[in-house]
């Protein structure tokens, strides 16, 4: 082959990768230009404490944002992931601060954990079968469990913080490795790299967006159409769970608030991402740049002294500003 | 772990081209009423949907080797008829047997596991996933090992076979790894009649497959209509369009309100008399 040739063919692939990633290119050049902007202008923002605790506070919404996505892959919507996440930390709090394990830290821990995880695999197992078998659209059934949810937690802990957790667990939660790095956001980051694996990768989340794309085909191409989407809810309540026990590591209590404004946010995360809330679409490389990006920008805001109640105002803008986008995009013929 | 059950797991191949007659005793191909067994018979079959009666007692055969067309006004129970064979909905009464056995669908899975393939009215294609992906939507081949045991997919493996497949009935210009959101409407009208034809091992049934089709679009719908054929399958081809019917079938069945009215030999049938039957009036008397 000629040099000509190859550089043609070199040039030609380059373009069809850049093509099917513009979406991922588009956004990663968002977050390199919003770290360089806040980098100027907000004080301290890539010190390593800002850096660190911007990664901490994307484990909540990330975490969520996973959950999310699988969700609206398959053309659903979850608003009751933060609802879910307050319940799960509450419950963990609870059961850890019980001393069944007769003072020993790990068997207290462990049960808060297992327990967590099971009140938010319940809760989502309650949203899929409302969903499937109630045939409630996804919107009513999880804005049902968003006040379930909610309000359990305010009966559980009638509107306290949930003390008496074991030590060690804010510590595990807060402990810095390697500099950056805390047990919330190394657990965030395998989250992803296996959200990406089962997403993309395996037949779950190729039926996942098969019934996003197109349900009826799914349906008659043999796929389980109702007991997967089952499946989609009870995993993002697991996830929405293990946000909840990551929360209260951080806080090293269970704060009956938590949660509150982080289905906004893990949506927006998704939305941003590129994820279409007709199903069918999204990445989780998208969700992770989407979650980056919140991220970013919210830490920024403060450190250039934009008063903190403004967070929700810039997420709405985001998510309308990258709705926008794609619909351009994608009538540009992406 | 029985075979069926490794095979859901871990998906399967696509089967391979088989010559005319192989699988059964199967002579040339066909050129009027089949003499072939029986792979398909609804005795009784009766379907409602709330008070409207879709299907009132229906009986139906179809021999292997054979194209059936399949003709109605709207509302005749075609499309029902459709359901009830390819498992999407359960018959209210009635039997389907299928080789003399007779079989109650769980799901359209089991339907699929008998061998049946459907191409249903609305393309039934996923337009944000591949044409492999599609294709093997539903029999996913999974990894070896561990990974398979995982749930994870052999991408490449599919994308092979995909193409070979698609190479095998003549459709080399659909790339296995183009999203099918992208292809034209005629292409991805192709592909959706292409995936069951690629699968088809006992029946093939076409609702309406060349709605929306260009003339040469047509023309291969139909040429696929007869590969299918000449491997010893069934077809159950249905269609507005009398002359395409009347061009590839065998045999025709006409239905009206839910009933079978009238069977046919290709040969020896005219449209006019298609449309009397299907519309319960004489085309001459109208004229």
């Amino acid at each position: 082959m000629t040099n000509v040739g190859f550089r043609a063919r070199s040039v030609g692939q380059a373009r069809r990768v850049l093509e099917r990633y513009a979406q991922e290119v588009l956004l990663g050049g968002v977050l390199v230009a919003l770290i360089v902007f806040f980098s100027i202008f907000g004080q301290g923002f890539l010190s390593q404490i800002n850096i660190t605790g911007i990664g901490q506070s994307a484990t909540e919404t990330g975490l969520l944002a996973i959950a999310e996505t699988f969700v609206i892959v398959t053309g659903g919507i979850d608003l009751s992931v933060g609802a879910i996440l307050g319940l799960a930390g509450v419950v963990g709090a609870k059961v850890m601060a019980t001393n069944i394990g007769g003072g020993v830290p790990g068997v207290d821990i462990g049960a808060g954990i297992v327990v967590g995880l099971l009140v938010g695999g319940a809760a989502g197992l309650a949203n899929g079968f409302m969903v499937v078998r109630m045939k409630l659209t996804p919107f009513v059934a999880t804005l049902a469990m968003l006040g379930i949810a909610g309000g359990l937690t305010l009966v559980l802990t009638d509107g306290l913080t949930v003390l008496g957790t074991p030590a060690v667990v804010a510590t595990m939660g807060n402990q810095v490795l390697a500099g950056y790095f805390t047990i919330p956001i190394l657990v965030t980051i395998v989250a992803f790299v296996i959200g990406a694996l089962y997403l993309h990768y395996s037949r779950f989340g190729r039926w996942a967006f098969a019934i996003g794309s197109n349900s009826s085909a799914a349906a008659d191409a043999g796929i389980p159409v109702g007991r997967h989407v089952i499946k989609v809810y009870v995993l993002a309540g697991v996830m929405a769970g293990m946000a909840g026990l990551i929360d209260l590591m951080r806080l090293g209590t269970g704060s009956p608030l938590s949660g509150v404004n982080s289905n906004l946010t893990a949506i927006a995360a998704v939305v941003i991402g590129g994820a279409s809330l007709f199903g069918g679409v999204a990445t989780m490389t998208g969700t992770v740049l989407g979650t980056l990006i919140l991220s970013v920008v919210l830490s920024g805001l403060v450190l250039t002294g934009l008063q903190p109640f403004w967070e929700t105002v810039v997420t709405g803008i985001l998510i309308a500003g990258a709705v926008g986008v794609q619909q351009l995009m994608r009538g540009n013929g992406r | 772990m029985s075979a069926d059950s490794r095979q859901a797991e871990h998906g399967t191949d696509i089967p391979a081209p088989e010559g005319p007659g192989s699988g059964g005793p199967v002579g040339p191909a066909p050129s009027g009423v089949s003499q072939e067994r029986i792979v398909l018979r609804l005795e009784d079959v009766s379907v409602r949907y709330g008070a409207v009666r879709a299907l009132g007692g229906v009986n139906f055969v179809a021999r292997q080797g054979e194209v059936v067309g399949l003709v109605g006004d709207n509302g005749a129970g075609k499309s029902t008829m459709v359901k009830v064979i390819a498992g999407t909905i359960t018959p209210e009464t009635g039997r389907i047997f299928v080789d003399d056995v007779e079989r109650r669908w769980e799901s359209p899975h089991a339907a699929l596991a008998a061998g049946i393939e459907t191409v249903f009215q609305d393309g039934g294609l996923a337009p944000h996933l591949s044409v492999a992906s599609n294709l093997f939507l539903g029999r996913e081949i999974l990894r070896d090992g561990i990974l398979g045991r995982m749930g994870f997919l052999n991408q490449g493996k599919m994308e092979a076979q995909a193409e070979q497949a698609l190479a095998h009935i003549g459709m080399t210009r659909v790339p296995p790894g183009a999203g099918v959101g992208r292809l034209s409407g005629g292409q991805r009208q192709a592909v959706a009649v292409a995936r069951p034809v690629v699968w088809a091992r006992k029946i093939l049934i076409l609702d309406e497959p060349t709605n929306h089709l260009g003339v040469t679009e047509v023309v291969e719908v139909l040429r696929l209509v007869r590969e299918v054929r000449s491997r010893g399958i069934c077809v159950i081809f249905i269609s507005h369009t009398l002359p395409y019917v009347i061009d590839v079938c065998d045999r025709i069945v006409t239905m009206r309100l839910g009933q079978v009215v009238s069977d046919y030999r290709a040969a020896e049938v005219t449209t006019d008399q298609l449309v009397s039957d299907m519309t319960g009036s004489s085309v001459a008397a109208s004229l």
